[in-house]
C-alpha cells in the first residue's frame, strides 16, 4: 500500500466485523458482481472438470488455456482492423475460444502422426502458442487505435475488471453448461469409464468427445477473466479432483465438485475483496488448492488418514492372529508356553511381543500365571480358526501347486488372514472335511 | 535495422539458456515428463518470491536456492500426489503447479512495492535489457544473463557426460537400471534438481513460456530426427540454437515490414522454434508425415506396375489383344497413375508400346511372370490350407503377391495348376 514500508511489512489493517459482513453477504455492489461471477464459474467449471478429470485429459485443457492468448489478440487486431470496438468482450470471447479449439486439434495432431507421446504434444503446443500470443501482443500495444493496454489482464485474470454484464454472461453460461452436462450424463459417463461400450451402445462417441472439449473450451473462456489463462485449468481440475476423496458415484461427484468450485469462487472472493494486495484469481485457485489438502488428507474415499487406519487395523488384526498362532503351536508341542519360547517362533521385535499378550489378555484369549501363558477357551477357538486355514492353504499348496512343504509356510503366513468362509469351504471340499490336526511341514522348520 | 553489438549479445545469451535447457529437455521427453518441466519451470515464481520475502534481497543465491528447493518439492508433491492420492499423473501435476503458481502470484503481490520483478517479466522476461546488467570478469565486461546461463549450461553438461549412461538406461528401462544397481528414483530427482536450477537461471532474462519451450520443443523435433540418444542431444542443441538466433532476428526484421517496431523477443524465439518443430514435423526422412505420405505413394506406384504388367501377362496368356481394355477400368485405379506407371514401365523397359498397343518387352515378361507366378502359388498355398470359397482366393492373393519374395515363392511349394486351372508361370531357376 504506501511505498516506503520495510520489505518484510505486509501487515494490513484488520477489516472490522461490519465490513466483513457486508461482504460476506454481498451488500456492496462491485464485489456481488466479482463474487457471484466467480461462484457461477465455480459452479460450471467443477462440473466440466469432472469428466475432464475423468477423461485424463487435465493438462490438454492447460494447452488449451495458453492457446487462447493468441485467439484474443488475434480478435482484438482484427476487430480494431475492421473499425470496431476493440475490446468488445464477446468478440474476443469467440477469439480465444478458436484458438483453444486449434490446441487441441495441434494435440491430437501430433499425437496421431509422430511417434511423441501426448506430454510432449501438450508442451509443445502450450508453449510455442503462447509464445505467439506475447508476440501478438505485443504488436497489439503498438496499434495506434483500439487501446490494447488490457489484455495482458487475460493472462492472470482481473477480476475487478469484471461489469454486471459478464457476470450475467458467466451465469448464463454456466446454466447452459449445466444442463448440457445433465442432459448427456449417461453418454459422457461412458465416454470416461468406457468408450467402447458407449460405442457398442451406437453411441456417437466422437461428437460427444467434440462437445465435452467444447465445454472446456467455453469454461477456460470465461475463466479467462477472472481467473486468468494460467490458472483457468486450476478451478477445473482442482474441484473435481478434491470431489474424488468425497464420494465415488458420478452424480454426486458432479454436485460435490460445483460445491467447492462455487464455495471455493466466494471464499476467494471474499478473501480478496477484504485483504488488500491478493489478486482475486490466484486467491480462488489458494482456496481450492487448501481444499484439495484438506480433502487429500481427511477424505473418507482414500484419503490419506483414512488409508492409514485402514492399514493399522489389518496389520492389528494380522499380528493378532500371528500370535494366537505361535501360542497354539507352542502349547502344541508340550514344550513351556513362556514369553521366549512365543517370540521365538517368528523375528518379531519383543517389545511387540508383550504388546500383543498383553492385548491377548485384555481380549480374554489368554492368561497368565507367573511366566507362563496359556490360551482361554476363547483364544483356543479363534486360534484354532487360524492355524486351520493356515494349514489348509498350506496342503492345498502342497497338493495342487506342486510346492516343496518346507516352502509353503510363508505362503500360508499371508493367505491366512484373508481366507473367507466360502474360499474355507472350497478348500475343504477339495481337500476332505478332517480337521487338519496336524502341521504338513515340521514347525521347527521354517522356510 | 542494424546490427549492434547488444544484438550479438541478445542472440548469445538467449542460446546459452537454451541450449542448458535443451540438455535435460531431451531426458524429458524421453522419459515422457515434459510436463513436469512444464510445471517446474512455473513452480520457480513462488521460489523466487519465498527466497525474496525471506532474505528481502534480490541475492541470485537465495534465488536459486529457493526455486531448486520449491522445484523439487513439486517433483515430490506430483508423486506423492499420484502414489498415495490415486489420481493420475497429468492431474497431480496440474493441481501441484497451479496452486503453487498461485500461491507465488499472492506473494509477489504482498511484496509488490518493494520488487522490480514482477509476475509478466516471469513469463516473458527481458532479454531484451540483458545486455545493460553487466559484470567485469578479468578485464572483460560481460552481460551477467550470459555468465549465469553459460555456468548452467556447462554444469547440465557436466552432469549429463557423468551420468550418461545412468540416464540413459533409466530412461528407456527403469526395471532394468534397478538390476543394474542403478536408482531410478536417484535420478529422476538429479534431473528435477537440473531442471529447476535451469529454470532459474533461465527465466530472468528470457522468462519461463521460453524456457518451457526450449525444454520441450527442440528435444521432441529431434526425437523425429533421429533414434540415437547421443544424436538426440546434439541435434536438440543446434535446433534450439538455430531457433533462438532465428526469434531474435525475426522478432527485429519482421514486425517492421507490417509498420511495428518489433516484438517480444522471447515469445518469437518460442514461435521460430515451434516453426522449426514444424518442419520435422512434416518433412522428417524418418517419422516425417510428407515422408510418410511419400513412402506410402512409392508402394502404392510399385504396387500398380506390377499389377500392369500382371495384366499384361494374363492378356498374352489368354492371347488377347489389349486393344479393347483399358487399365483403369480393369484395375480400377485412376488414369493419371495408370499413366504414370505406363512411362515408369517404359523407361524401365519392361514394356513397349507397339501401337496401338501395349506389350511386354522380354525383360518384362520375366517379371510379370515372377508376379503372377507368386498370385498363383499363394491361391494353391490358401486353398490347400485354408479351404475357402475359390473366388475369395483371388482377393487375398492379390494383395500378397506384392510382398512375395522368391525365397517365400520356394517356400510356397510347387504346383502345376492353380485352384482357377491356370497355369503358373514355372520359376526362372528352373
Amino acid at each position: 500500500m504506501n511505498a516506503g514500508h520495510s520489505i518484510s511489512d505486509v501487515s494490513f489493517v484488520f477489516p472490522t466485523a461490519e465490513q466483513i459482513w457486508r461482504v460476506l453477504v454481498l451488500e456492496e455492489y462491485n464485489t456481488r458482481v466479482v463474487i457471484l461471477g466467480v461462484m457461477a464459474l465455480g459452479i460450471a467449471a467443477g462440473i466440466v472438470g469432472t469428466f475432464l478429470l475423468l477423461r485424463k485429459r487435465a493438462l490438454t485443457a492447460d494447452a488449451l488455456s495458453h492457446a487462447t492468448l493468441p485467439g484474443i489478440t488475434v480478435a482484438f487486431m482484427v476487430m480494431v482492423g475492421l473499425g470496431m470496438q476493440g475490446k468488445s468482450m464477446f468478440g474476443l470471447m469467440v477469439g480465444a475460444f478458436i484458438f483453444g479449439c486449434v490446441g487441441v486439434l495441434l494435440i491430437l495432431g501430433i499425437r496421431r502422426t509422430t511417434i511423441l507421446k501426448d506430454d510432449a504434444a501438450i508442451g509443445i503446443v502450450l508453449s510455442v502458442l503462447f509464445g505467439l500470443g506475447l508476440c501478438l501482443l505485443r504488436l497489439a500495444t503498438e496499434m495506434p487505435t483500439g487501446n490494447a493496454a488490457g489484455l495482458n489482464g487475460f493472462i492472470f485474470g482481473k477480476a475487478s475488471s469484471m461489469v454486471a454484464g459478464d457476470t450475467k454472461a458467466i451465469s448464463i453460461v454456466a446454466i447452459c453448461i449445466g444442463v448440457i452436462v445433465l442432459t448427456l450424463r449417461k453418454e459422457f459417463t461412458a465416454l470416461c469409464f468406457d468408450e467402447k461400450f458407449g460405442a457398442a451402445q451406437g453411441w456417437p462417441i466422437l461428437r460427444l468427445d467434440i462437445v465435452l472439449m467444447s465445454l472446456v473450451a467455453i469454461v477456460t473462456v470465461i475463466a479467462l477473466q477472472s481467473v486468468g489463462l494460467v490458472l483457468a485449468v486450476a478451478m477445473l481440475i482442482v474441484p473435481a479432483a478434491s470431489a474424488r476423496y468425497w464420494c465415488t458415484k458420478i452424480g454426486s461427484l458432479l454436485l460435490v465438485s460445483a460445491l467447492i468450485g462455487c464455495l471455493g469462487g466466494w471464499l476467494g472472493g471474499v478473501v480478496s475483496a477484504l485483504v488488500p494486495r491478493m489478486p482475486t484469481g490466484p486467491v480462488i485457485v489458494l482456496v481450492c488448492g487448501g481444499w484439495f489438502v484438506f480433502s487429500f488428507i481427511f477424505g473418507p474415499v482414500n484419503g490419506i488418514v483414512v488409508r492409514l487406519w485402514k492399514v493399522w487395523r489389518l496389520n492389528r488384526r494380522v499380528a493378532m492372529q500371528h500370535i494366537l498362532r505361535a501360542m497354539f503351536e507352542v502349547s502344541s508341542e508340550d514344550t513351556l508356553c513362556n514369553f521366549e519360547s512365543i517370540a521365538n517362533t517368528r523375528s518379531w521385535p519383543q517389545t511387540q511381543v508383550k504388546r500383543l499378550l498383553s492385548r491377548l489378555e485384555r481380549h480374554r484369549f489368554a492368561t497368565r500365571k507367573g511366566n507362563c501363558w496359556s490360551l482361554t477357551a476363547l483364544g483356543m477357538a479363534e486360534a484354532k480358526r487360524v492355524v486351520r486355514n493356515h494349514r489348509l492353504w498350506e496342503t492345498y499348496l502342497i497338493n495342487f501347486a506342486d510346492i516343496a512343504p518346507n516352502h509353503v509356510d510363508r505362503d500360508a503366513d499371508m493367505i491366512e488372514h484373508v481366507l473367507g468362509t466360502s474360499m474355507v469351504e472350497k478348500l475343504e471340499a477339495l481337500l476332505g472335511n478332517d480337521p487338519i490336526t496336524t502341521s504338513p511341514h515340521p514347525l521347527g522348520e521354517r522356510g | 535495422m542494424i546490427w549492434t553489438p547488444i544484438d550479438t549479445w541478445i542472440c548469445v545469451i538467449a542460446s546459452l539458456c537454451a541450449a542448458a535447457c535443451v540438455l535435460p529437455g531431451c531426458i524429458l521427453v524421453l522419459r515422457r515428463m515434459s510436463l513436469m518441466g512444464d510445471a517446474i519451470s512455473h513452480t520457480v515464481l513462488p521460489g523466487i518470491a519465498i527466497a525474496f520475502l525471506v532474505t528481502g534481497s534480490r541475492e541470485p543465491t537465495a534465488m536459486l536456492i529457493g526455486a531448486v528447493i520449491i522445484g523439487l518439492l513439486t517433483a515430490f508433491l506430483v508423486q506423492a500426489i499420484e502414489t498415495l492420492g490415486k489420481i493420475e499423473t497429468g492431474a497431480a501435476i496440474g493441481i501441484v503447479f497451479t496452486v503453487l503458481f498461485a500461491a507465488g502470484l499472492v506473494l509477489m503481490r504482498q511484496a509488490v512495492d518493494h520488487v522490480d520483478i514482477d509476475p509478466d517479466c516471469v513469463l516473458y522476461g527481458a532479454v531484451e535489457f540483458a545486455y545493460f546488467d553487466q559484470i567485469t570478469i578479468g578485464s572483460w565486461a560481460v552481460p551477467r544473463a550470459a555468465v549465469v546461463n553459460g555456468v548452467a549450461l556447462i554444469a547440465n553438461a557436466i552432469i549429463i557426460l557423468i551420468f550418461y549412461k545412468e540416464f540413459k538406461i533409466t530412461s528407456f528401462d527403469s526395471a532394468l537400471a534397478m538390476t543394474q544397481g542403478i536408482r531410478p528414483s536417484t535420478m529422476h530427482y538429479l534431473l528435477m534438481t537440473m531442471t529447476a536450477a535451469t529454470a532459474v537461471a533461465a527465466f530472468e532474462t528470457v522468462g519461463s513460456i521460453l524456457v518451457i519451450a526450449m525444454l520441450i520443443v527442440p528435444a521432441s523435433a529431434a526425437y523425429l530426427l533421429t533414434d540415437k540418444y547421443g544424436a538426440m542431444f546434439l541435434i536438440a542443441i543446434a535446433i534450439a540454437i538455430v531457433g533462438s538466433i532465428g526469434g531474435h532476428i525475426s522478432a527485429v526484421t519482421i514486425p517492421p515490414v507490417f509498420g511495428f517496431s518489433g516484438t517480444s523477443t522471447a515469445g518469437a524465439m518460442a514461435v521460430v522454434v515451434g516453426f522449426l518443430f514444424f518442419l520435422t514435423w512434416i518433412f522428417s526422412p524418418k517419422h516425417g508425415v510428407w515422408s510418410a505420405a511419400m513412402r506410402r505413394k512409392r508402394v502404392q506406384q510399385d504396387i500398380i506396375r506390377e499389377d500392369i504388367l500382371g495384366l499384361l501377362w494374363r492378356l498374352e496368356e489368354r492371347s488377347r489383344e489389349n486393344s479393347d481394355i483399358s487399365f483403369e477400368n480393369a484395375l480400377c485405379i485412376p488414369k493419371r497413375s495408370v499413366k504414370r506407371a505406363i512411362r515408369h514401365l517404359q523407361k524401365l523397359g519392361n514394356i513397349c508400346l507397339e501401337y496401338p498397343l501395349w506389350r511386354l518387352t522380354e525383360q518384362g515378361r520375366k517379371e510379370a511372370a515372377l508376379i503372377v507366378r507368386s498370385h498363383r502359388l499363394w491361391e494353391t498355398y490358401l486353398d490347400k490350407h485354408f479351404p475357402q470359397d475359390v473366388y475369395q482366393l483371388h482377393q487375398s492373393a492379390e494383395r500378397l503377391e506384392h510382398v512375395t519374395s522368391t525365397q517365400m515363392q520356394s517356400r510356397l511349394g510347387d504346383a502345376e495348376k492353380d485352384p482357377h486351372g491356370s497355369k503358373v508361370p514355372p520359376s526362372p531357376d528352373n
